[in-house]
């Protein structure tokens, strides 16, 4: 990659910074961004064009310092220290200057190929924080670029000291003269026993200093990178060990605990940050900030949270229910009359008739489905859910939670991943690299399928809306659905707690997370961006996904019901054989293989048991709500069946996608197949539990 | 700290906990000598966010009470 002479830079900065939105202000590309820490969890990478060639950047996760604690942090420390890139621009939050100062000064320790970006001037402007860029660059011997990299600001300045870097690069001069962060005299002085050695023994690397402070520091996770990375193991030079065990001997004699050498290490940066910021940083405005804002004292107030957390989620549902309807019937009409007239053009020629059926009637008809019932909620629900995240709200659901995943000894950090979930599976498990303690984190994969994806939605509203919902109203058609499906969130809510708790007793033990949570201040999200950029890139996404899923299931079922063997078509073959399982949850065999064939994704569930229902031969017309409540109708369901499947839907097998996820992320085939089983063992429970109740009451 | 109440503010003596967690705490600038502000409680008591230096993160009880802090008045600038 760096003998092509492109300059390669890394974005590194605390968490919540605007690191993606610089990305996507440098790069043209549409990284998602969110206003909560942990978003950002692997690096992303984009290329740039500066003056007449192009570099490339790369979107480290956000980290507070090198001395990672998690695994999104371990990815940007590694990454680094030692990725080799040609630079590093390191953001920083304006408004929290001397944090980010703090992981500047240490980054500076690594190497002095730095630019520091001050982001967010425009929040601080409004705060009345003004900042001494002069001084700051003086202070730290590197370009400083003050920019607010949501409208542009500074992106050109930016760009010019790339352009700056990159001649440094080649010509080779001009370094920056950066004085790095002086430890305590008595750390000074085990550094200097140290350094001298690793120079002897990495003669290569440039950052002997840092090399040094962190064999003092003797991190784990650290040494094990730097064997990897160097491809030496330090521990093996004679030099080093003696060097360390003088250092050890001094230590010892001065009674200094490892511990405490590392309090003092964090220290000094700690310190050296807060000189620079009361230097650098001025306040014009005297009055303290208030202790919360408004909003807060609502959002997370004593009284007024749960419900209004409710009442967000019934608004978002309603408006994705209510909003759906008509886009939808509109859809439909459009591709079954399109339908019509393929199917006349297409019998007119000399295709044979069973090849146009299975074209027609098994793929296009699913994929129509799909569309027509995905893409209006999808296109409604994912714009409204990034305005929400884009504005901060995330992570105060987070913080109201957190005492409920405590009694379930988990991460409150799980609440994230879990809304993550409602928008994708496998996006949640993904997310759950933001928790610290492996155990907690395979807590929060395994019991992520039991929050029902997007993908499940159509099934879930139009279910709800033809069997527990009379007709009614406009405005009631819409908010008693919505009602209805914000209970049904809620029981998966309260079954991933059930899981979670259960999980945390039985598995190993292992270190609890550390659990602190950082509570960002509300953004004005940029709403027509928002809409764009969901609409594009993570609706057709995921839209794009269920069509792909949808053709071969199609396809599948069309042979299944036209294929006969022994006088019946498999299809009957295969629901029949699935027949007492279904009955006994409360369903029948063909709602389960419906599920069964969905498994490449949620969406296409729906459409499979419809198809198999009308594959038979009765070719009705789908283009209606109330003719689908017929198809089903007519199959046998009931109120009680609409339950039963509503539950299964909320719980079975996650998707075929998801559980890839799961085991790339828990690399453990066991865990990929205990997160199969614990969602659908409680989904047979609890059908089966309903259904037995229901024969008890004397229904059917 | 856990004992703090909402807009009271403290300047942390000791940190009592070990390894990870101490580490995090650094990261986010709280060592000894650093002010905190406890500004607000979530809705079922815990956990409890706090300003430091600049930001508001929030803790759990568990890890704050393992925190020793000095009560203070907290100076002009909002660190």
């Amino acid at each position: 990659m760096k003998n092509t002479g492109e300059l390669v830079i890394a974005l590194a900065g605390n968490p919540n910074v605007g690191k993606s939105t610089l990305f996507n202000a440098l790069t043209g590309l549409h990284q998602h961004v969110g206003n909560w820490s942990g978003k950002t969890v692997e690096n992303a990478q984009g290329s740039c064009q500066i003056g007449s060639e192009s570099c490339t950047i790369i979107d480290v996760p956000g980290c507070y310092s090198l001395m990672a604690r998690s695994a999104e942090e371990e990815v940007a420390r590694d990454f680094l220290c030692f990725g080799k890139p040609d630079g590093i621009l390191v953001v920083c939050d304006a408004g929290c200057l001397e944090r980010g100062l703090n992981l500047v000064l240490q980054i500076l320790e690594v190497t002095k190929r730095v630019i520091v970006c001050v982001n967010l001037m425009d929040e601080a402007r409004k705060k009345k924080i003004s900042i001494d860029l002069k001084k700051l660059r003086h202070h730290l011997g590197v370009p400083v670029v003050a920019m607010s990299a949501r409208s542009g600001e500074g992106i050109e300045e930016l760009k010019c000291e790339l352009e700056n870097m990159k001649k440094r690069k080649f010509s080779g001069r001009g370094e920056c003269v950066v004085k790095s962060t002086d430890y305590d005299p008595e750390m000074e002085c085990f550094l200097d026993l140290l350094e001298p050695a690793v120079k002897i023994c990495f003669p290569d690397a440039e950052n002997s200093r840092w090399l040094a402070a962190r064999l003092l520091d003797n991190d784990e996770s650290l040494l094990t990178s730097i064997k990897e990375a160097l491809g030496k193991n330090p521990m093996t030079c004679r030099c080093v060990v003696n060097a360390l065990f003088d250092v050890r001997l001094a230590m010892e004699k001065k009674e200094i605990r490892q511990e405490e050498l590392r309090d003092r290490m964090a220290a000094s940066f700690v310190l050296r940050a807060e000189m620079i910021a009361r230097e650098v940083v001025h306040f014009s405005c005297r009055k303290r900030p208030r202790k919360r804002s408004a909003t807060d004292r609502v959002i997370t107030g004593r009284i007024t949270a749960f419900p209004v957390m409710f009442l967000f989620l019934l608004g978002i549902f309603w408006l994705t229910i209510a909003g759906a309807n008509i886009p939808s019937r509109v859809l439909s009409d459009a591709l079954f009359s399109l339908e019509t007239q393929i199917w006349s053009g297409i019998t007119r020629t000399a295709v044979p008739l069973w090849l146009s059926e299975f074209l027609i009637h098994g793929i296009y008809r699913v994929m129509a489905w799909v569309i027509s019932a995905m893409l209006p909620p999808m296109a409604i629900f994912f714009p409204l859910f990034t305005l929400l995240e884009d504005a901060g709200f995330l992570p105060r659901v987070a913080f109201n939670l957190d005492r409920c995943f405590q009694k379930c000894r988990t991460c409150g950090k799980q609440a994230l991943t879990m809304m993550m979930g409602i928008g994708c599976n496998a996006v949640g498990v993904i997310g759950c690299r933001i928790i610290d303690s492996p155990r907690e984190r395979l807590i929060a994969i395994l019991t992520n399928s039991l929050v029902p994806c997007n993908g499940r939605f159509p099934l879930l509203i139009s279910v709800i809306g033809m069997f527990l919902i009379g007709s009614g109203p406009v405005w009631r058609a819409a908010v008693t659905p919505a009602m209805v499906l914000a209970l049904f969130l809620l029981l998966s809510i309260l079954m991933t707690f059930l899981a979670s708790a259960v999980l945390s007793r039985t598995l190993p033990a292992g270190l609890p997370s550390a659990f602190v949570m950082e509570l960002p201040p509300y953004r004005r999200p940029q709403i027509g961006r928002v809409l764009i950029r969901s609409v594009l890139d993570r609706t057709l996404f995921v839209l794009g996904r269920a069509i792909l899923a949808a053709a071969p299931a199609g396809a599948i079922i069309w042979i299944m019901a036209n294929v006969m063997a022994g006088g019946d078509s498999l299809l009957a073959h295969a629901a029949g054989f699935l027949e007492p399982a279904g009955r006994l949850m409360g369903m029948d065999g063909v709602i389960l293989l419906g599920f069964l064939l969905g498994f490449p994704a949620n969406e296409i569930v729906l459409p499979v048991i419809l198809m198999a229902y009308t594959a038979g031969g009765s070719l009705t017309d789908i283009t209606e709500v109330s003719a689908i409540q017929n198809i089903l109708i007519q199959n046998g369901w009931t109120w009680r069946t609409a339950i039963c499947t509503l539950l299964f839907s909320l719980m079975h097998w996650p998707c075929a996608t998801t559980c890839i996820t799961i085991f790339k992320e828990s690399r453990k085939f066991r865990w990929t197949v205990l997160a199969i089983m614990i969602p659908t063992a409680l989904g047979v429970l609890c059908c089966t539990f309903a259904a037995a109740i229901f024969r008890m009451a004397g229904f059917g | 700290m856990s004992q703090l109440k909402s807009g009271e503010y403290g300047r942390i003596l000791h940190i009592g906990l070990e390894d990870t967690m101490r580490r995090r705490l650094q990261d986010l600038g709280m060592i000894p000598g650093t002010q905190v502000e406890c500004v607000g409680v979530s809705p079922l008591g815990d956990p409890v966010a706090y300003r430091i230096r600049g930001a508001v993160v929030a803790l759990r009880k568990s890890e704050s009470s393992e925190i020793q802090l000095r009560r203070s008045r907290g100076d002009g600038a909002w660190k």
